[in-house]
């Protein structure tokens, strides 16, 4: 793989940046050409993709599991709600206190449950999201109890002209922007590459010098931050929270996505988050208890067949065609977690540890493969 | 009725949930003991079972009839669902596997609302009205049923590993997976078996508490989330553990809900939470466990 060289990176820096600007292109037309409805569906993914892309974090790249990140998802939708309804403080002031306010929090309950394996978070972490609905119908003065709040959605300025929904849907396409490049430069940073050490053999990686429970705190509390951040969003896209929004079935769901979209993936958020939206919402026609089977069943089945989700199937099919063409000269090894060292040195080679297609050619949870299938 | 008598009232109740919950961390236990994971979709087993007792009822079949057809039923359930869903992911990172566990929870809350609906079902009560009179404390016979049938099921249990010899496989299999095989132990038929015992004494908790929390396809879910923080307490490897952590987050939440305003009936469930959290913060391998030592 080393030996495929400048050129063959060359052209996936090109295509990166023109599947780059398709994409926006895409993005910046889709407001105008769906109904409302749709619309906000579309808003809605891009939601979720924040949220997904925190959970990745954590769950993808850090090989811990959270069941309760609806839970942040609540916090971050309260925060940003309650800034409206008794401060008024405007929208975009609501953005990085419900970040910070969850970055925090991650961090509170990180402290105690990374000081042993991922287990433990699983535990906490859906108490922590059974535990929140009834928290929230409690603090009924601050949070309207079960009535939830009703706050403005941000309205579009009058020299847009555009309606409310396309207003929301470019100002969350612009956050959601944001924020998953925030998550994929962080991938691509020290903390990325710490992560994956952590992942991938714990006992070693510590023997090497990445401190533990500092990364997988942090992790947690940067998986908390984004997954905060997609609860403000929602705050502004709805214009109303209630505790029921937000039980731990949210939660679940989040997980299913997530595993279903693509674990460790860069695009599995997006895929994951499109799944998250339309899944429940095509199968709910066919009765309440549909979404829950499709997602139940395809969590199994992706975890068997196809650990890395529909991203890593994408990408295993492009892998084989690349490594088709680049025949033998390949070093056919998949050494993702030792990367190259020269790979440290030149952070924008596309060989990175983080990499997409290099990390999804590891699955998190499968037993060791090779890749001659 | 004076104090003492109303908190010795309140502890009997405490005790009467903490058998329920105990019986279900036994159920986490026994599968953490032989295959080192935590079954999240332990609850929804135990509720499924359950939902094949009320079936079964439903259909004419009497109580004392209906629960060991339904203990049996729950027994192979749990091979086949050892067989056809965790045995494939075997070896597999322990995210995997949990990650499974999270589908297989899914998945069956889902079936179950297929089949049965979401509508909640009430469901007989087994043990008759009325109670016993212990200086000022009733004690209602369910109460005691419970602590009954959760005792004889610990009983059997302990009879099952401590003297007969497929117990003593069982142990060898979970102290040691590599030498029990070597020995010549069929290690998989092991594992189906425990996690067999375990859908067992899952579905003992879900018939007990079915008739308090009627039948719905979410009913376990707040009971896993105590049985998680029972087996927190005790240790996730020590059955007695789970039975005394069970006992004592039973009391806990009661007396936590009957005597401290801030929390009520309705925040109780956040005391499984504190119990989680305050364990892992000073003895995080539970009371009776064993500090784990790892090896690279």
């Amino acid at each position: 793989m080393r030996s495929m060289t400048a050129v063959l990176d060359r052209t996936r820096h090109g295509r990166f940046a023109l599947a780059a600007l398709l994409a926006a292109a895409v993005a910046m037309a889709v407001p105008f050409y769906f109904a409302p409805f749709q619309v906000f569906q579309l808003t809605m993914v891009l939601v979720y993709a924040v949220a997904l892309a925190g959970l990745n974090l954590l769950v993808g790249f850090g090989g811990q599991i959270s069941l309760g990140h609806g839970a942040f998802f609540a916090a971050g939708a309260y925060t940003a709600a309650i800034m409206l309804d008794r401060f008024d403080t405007g929208h975009l002031a609501t953005l990085p206190v419900a970040a910070a306010a969850c970055f925090l929090l991650g961090l509170g309950f990180g402290v105690p449950a990374l000081r042993l394996r991922g287990l433990y978070l699983a535990l906490v972490t859906l108490s922590l999201a059974v535990f929140l609905p009834p928290l929230l119908k409690r603090l009924e003065a601050v949070t309207g109890g079960s009535m939830g709040l009703t706050v403005e959605k941000p309205q579009p300025p009058a020299w847009s002209g555009l309606a409310e929904d396309q207003w929301s849907y470019f100002v969350v396409l612009a956050v959601s922007a944001v924020a998953l490049l925030v998550a994929r430069n962080l991938l691509r940073s020290r903390v990325g590459r710490a992560l994956l050490a952590v992942r991938d053999n714990e006992s070693a990686a510590e023997v090497m010098g990445v401190r533990l429970s500092l990364h997988k705190t942090f992790a947690f509390a940067w998986s908390a931050m984004f997954a905060g951040v997609a609860g403000c969003l929602y705050t502004w896209v709805i214009g109303f929270v209630s505790p029921d929004s937000f039980s731990f079935v949210l939660s679940i769901t989040l997980l299913a996505g997530l595993v279903v979209g693509g674990l460790a993936s860069l695009y599995g958020p997006l895929l994951g988050a499109a799944f998250v939206m339309y899944v429940p919402s095509v199968a709910q026609d066919l009765s309440e208890a549909a979404p829950g089977v499709v997602f139940g069943l395809l969590i199994i089945a992706v975890m068997f067949v196809a650990p890395t989700g529909l991203a890593g199937l994408a990408s295993r099919a492009g892998g084989a065609v690349a490594r088709r063409r680049a025949g033998a000269a390949a070093s056919d090894r998949s050494s993702v977690a030792e990367p190259p060292p020269e790979s440290t040195s030149e952070p924008s080679a596309p060989r990175t540890p983080v990499d997409p297609e290099s990390v999804e050619a590891e699955p998190v949870g499968a037993p060791p493969r090779t890749e001659k299938e | 009725m004076s104090t003492l008598t109303d908190l010795l009232q309140q502890v009997v109740e405490g005790i009467g949930s903490g058998a329920v919950y105990a019986s279900l961390a036994l159920a986490l236990v026994l599968i953490h003991r032989f295959t080192g994971i935590v079954n999240f979709a332990q609850g929804e087993l135990a509720m499924l079972s359950t939902y094949v007792a009320w079936q079964l009822m439903a259909s004419g079949m009497p109580f004392w009839l209906a629960l060991p057809v339904t203990l049996a039923v729950s027994f192979v359930g749990g091979m086949l669902v050892e067989r056809l869903v965790i045995r494939p992911v075997q070896g597999a990172p322990e995210l995997t596997v949990v990650i499974v566990t999270v589908g297989l929870f899914i998945f069956v809350n889902a079936a179950a609302g297929l089949i049965w609906s979401f509508t909640v079902k009430a469901f007989p009560q087994p043990f008759p009205d009325g109670g016993i009179d212990l200086a000022g404390v009733r004690m209602d016979w369910s109460t005691v049923g419970i602590i009954g049938v959760v005792a004889v099921v610990m009983g059997l249990l302990y009879l099952l590993f401590q003297h007969t010899s497929i117990g003593l496989v069982m142990r060898a299999v979970a102290c040691n997976p590599e030498s029990a095989r070597l020995s010549g132990i069929r290690v998989s038929r092991v594992l189906m078996l425990g996690w067999g015992l375990a859908a067992t004494v899952g579905a003992v908790s879900g018939v007990l508490v079915a008739p308090v929390l009627f039948l719905e396809p979410n009913m376990m879910g707040g009971v896993l989330i105590y049985a998680f923080a029972a087996a927190t307490l005790g240790g996730f490897d020590s059955p007695v553990g789970a039975v005394v952590g069970g006992l004592f987050v039973g009391v806990a939440e009661t007396l936590a809900g009957a005597y401290v305003d801030v929390i009520g009936p309705d925040l109780k469930v956040g005391v499984p939470l504190v119990i989680i959290l305050a364990v892992l913060l000073v003895r995080p391998q539970g009371l009776f466990g064993r500090a784990a030592v790892e090896r690279a």
